[in-house]
């Protein structure tokens, strides 16, 4: 059976003269960039109001990859709750690790010993090499420049690596216990770190040479995404997004944890604002972690990396099969977790994407009331429509990658 | 302007509707009454340099009177501390000043807090879900939710979908999943449907059997 289709044609002149009337008029278009787009780094959705090429308005819609974390914080204990930190921003689990376990022992009011300190900088420390050189990469592909991201994704794989040798996991760490560490780092690891510290800098200057220069880079970075100091600080933005503006806040200065302290490094700082400040930021701060690890292994103090209090972590697997006391701490911090005093604490770390803060409540018992995660990658996404006003539909690629956030942090 | 001293003054100026501080692990925290905060923030903010609003949160205290409270966190970049705002909200008249005015960025804080507990902020511009989709009935983080989810309706524009189910209890992340019986029995959160969370929350001091 045929049917017969009928359609009016219209005759191209008057189609051209409508489109052109309208433009005339000013007429603007709402389109949709996301959740699939590949610039987006995950599932943000953008919705952008144009006139012509000119983004008019941005509205970021972000919630696409929630999970609930801060609901099932609740129902379980506080040692429970390290793995769903790999996850929140995963490409740095070992920082999120880091800064959960320094939250949870700032609730119990505990210290840990001198050299758990010192592997938690260097886990930190290569968690933001590894973010930054993502971030780079990604920033380098997203506006051209193809070989920037195997350069940057081969260093990469040497610090997965590295995660692996000292956590057995590549990807989802869990290296932390609270009070302390999962184990010591294993004794092929601290020769594996020098190699990489040794090799890694000459890949920053290869990057360096191939974008900082760069002439399409430069112009497609420079002048875009302008945020001004007051915009900044008005908004929460932290991490190099808030150094690129020019700030000098960076909390490892400012409120120094997991002893920074004893390490000499610079925070650098841009001068404009724009996408190719965060940039050097960013590629400053790796050769300041490169020094900071540097320090860390030449440094290293000797001694146990968990904190003796039996009530808190787990004892030897052999004393809980051979002693009464071991055995009952074994079965008390599995199935009710530590016994946390009754209060609240907010503890928060420089992470690579900036201030990642533990907000826990806590009633007493082995479960926080409320665990509240304050994500960088959700506070700075709020900078976006500031940022994109007036720039052209591609340049957004530019913004979008300069603010360098990852949406399992931002959603949670 | 030391913090001891802003308090002082913000005491003098706000009188009854500021009690504490409180301290505990080095963090101050400030009791503000729901009709002052804006005026308590807007001090901070220009009379003592507290410029950065870095944590808004809602907390439930379910069983307590009033139920819920909202956290402020505010930061001084210049003076280089924290002090924690907490306004106390009741269940029946569940509003809040909005600062967005006195922070842009308290924006998505607040709408963060409304999504998940419900309260909403007077004054803010645009006062919708952030993380879970619009049109969704439930504030998840209240502790009556329960952890297995409830059933809801997705909007139409969803694919591939027509209700959002519940979590697998069984299997799922926080069961033992060796799946014989005395194990599930020995995990208290495998009962965490609707019913249960509200036996429980009638209950409290009941123990769970194990």
């Amino acid at each position: 059976m045929t049917t017969k289709h009928e359609m009016e044609l219209i005759d191209s002149a008057a189609r051209a003269q409508q489109v052109m009337e309208e433009e005339l008029a000013g007429e603007k278009m709402v389109i949709n960039m996301g959740p699939q787009h590949p610039s987006t780094h995950g599932v943000l959705r953008v919705v952008l109001e144009l006139d012509g090429e000119e983004i008019v308005n941005a509205w970021p819609d972000v919630g696409y990859l929630h999970r609930g974390d801060e609901k099932i914080a609740e129902n379980m204990t506080y040692t429970q709750f390290i793995p769903y930190t790999d996850r929140l921003d995963y490409l740095a689990p070992l920082a999120n690790n880091v800064t959960y376990a320094y939250a949870v022992e700032k609730l119990l009011g505990m210290d840990v010993p001198p050299r758990c300190k010192y592997i938690r900088v260097i886990c930190a420390e290569l968690a933001r090499i590894s973010s930054h050189l993502l971030g780079l990469g990604s920033f380098g592909m997203d506006v051209g420049a193809m070989t920037v991201f195997l350069y940057t994704f081969r260093e990469r794989e040497k610090i997965y690596d590295m995660a692996e040798c000292i956590s057995g996991a590549r990807f989802t760490t869990s290296y932390t216990r609270i009070g302390g560490l999962a184990h010591d780092m294993p004794p092929e690891f601290v020769p594996m770190l020098r190699k990489f510290l040794k090799e890694f800098p000459a890949t920053i200057d290869e990057v360096d040479k191939l974008l900082t220069r760069n002439r399409i880079f430069c112009e497609r970075a420079r002048g875009i995404g302008m945020l001004t100091k007051a915009d900044a600080i008005d908004l929460g933005v932290t991490g190099p997004c808030l150094r690129g503006s020019g700030v000098d806040w960076d909390i490892r200065k400012a409120h120094p944890y997991s002893s920074y302290e004893d390490f000499e490094f610079e925070v650098p700082l841009g001068s404009v604002g724009d996408s190719y400040d965060r940039y050097l930021v960013r590629m400053e701060e790796m050769r300041q972690s490169v020094r900071i690890l540097q320090q860390a292994i030449d440094n290293l103090p000797d001694g146990p990396v968990n904190s003796p209090d039996a009530k808190i972590l787990l004892p030897d697997k052999e004393a809980v099969l051979t002693k009464m006391e071991e055995l009952i701490h074994h079965f008390i911090n599995v199935t009710e977790g530590i016994n946390a005093p009754p209060g609240e604490v907010y503890f928060s770390a420089e992470n690579p994407k900036g201030e990642l803060g533990f907000y826990i409540v806590s009633k007493g018992g082995g479960t926080p009331h409320r665990l509240k995660i304050r994500s960088p990658s959700f506070v700075n996404l709020q900078a976006l429509p500031i940022m994109a006003k007036g720039h052209m539909m591609s340049d957004m690629v530019t913004i979008l990658a300069s603010l360098d956030f990852v949406m399992g942090e931002c959603d949670r | 302007m030391t913090l001891q001293a802003a308090i002082d003054r913000l005491k003098v100026r706000l009188g009854e509707a500021v009690s504490g501080p409180v301290e505990f692990r080095g963090e101050t925290t400030l009791t503000v009454s729901p009709g002052k905060i804006v005026a308590a923030c807007e001090f901070f903010k220009k009379e003592c340099g507290f410029d950065m609003l870095t944590d808004l949160s809602g907390v439930d205290n379910y069983g307590e009177d009033p139920r819920y409270e909202v956290d402020y966190l505010l930061y001084s970049l210049a003076q280089r501390c924290h002090v924690r705002l907490k306004v106390r909200v009741s269940e029946e008249d569940m509003v809040v000043d909005s600062v967005t005015s006195v922070w842009r960025g308290a924006d998505w804080h607040e709408r963060e807090a409304f999504d998940m507990f419900g309260i909403r902020f007077r004054g803010h511009p645009n006062l919708k879900r952030i993380l879970m989709w619009e049109g969704y009935p439930h504030h998840p983080l209240r502790k009556d939710f329960p952890l297995a989810g409830i059933p809801a309706e997705l909007p139409e524009s969803a694919v591939n979908a027509d209700t959002v189910r519940s979590a697998p209890m069984l299997g799922g992340p926080f069961v033992a999943s060796d799946g014989t019986r005395s194990s599930i029995r020995r995990e208290p959160r495998q009962y965490d449907t609707l019913a249960e969370r509200q036996e429980k929350l009638a209950h409290p001091t009941k123990k769970e059997s194990v």
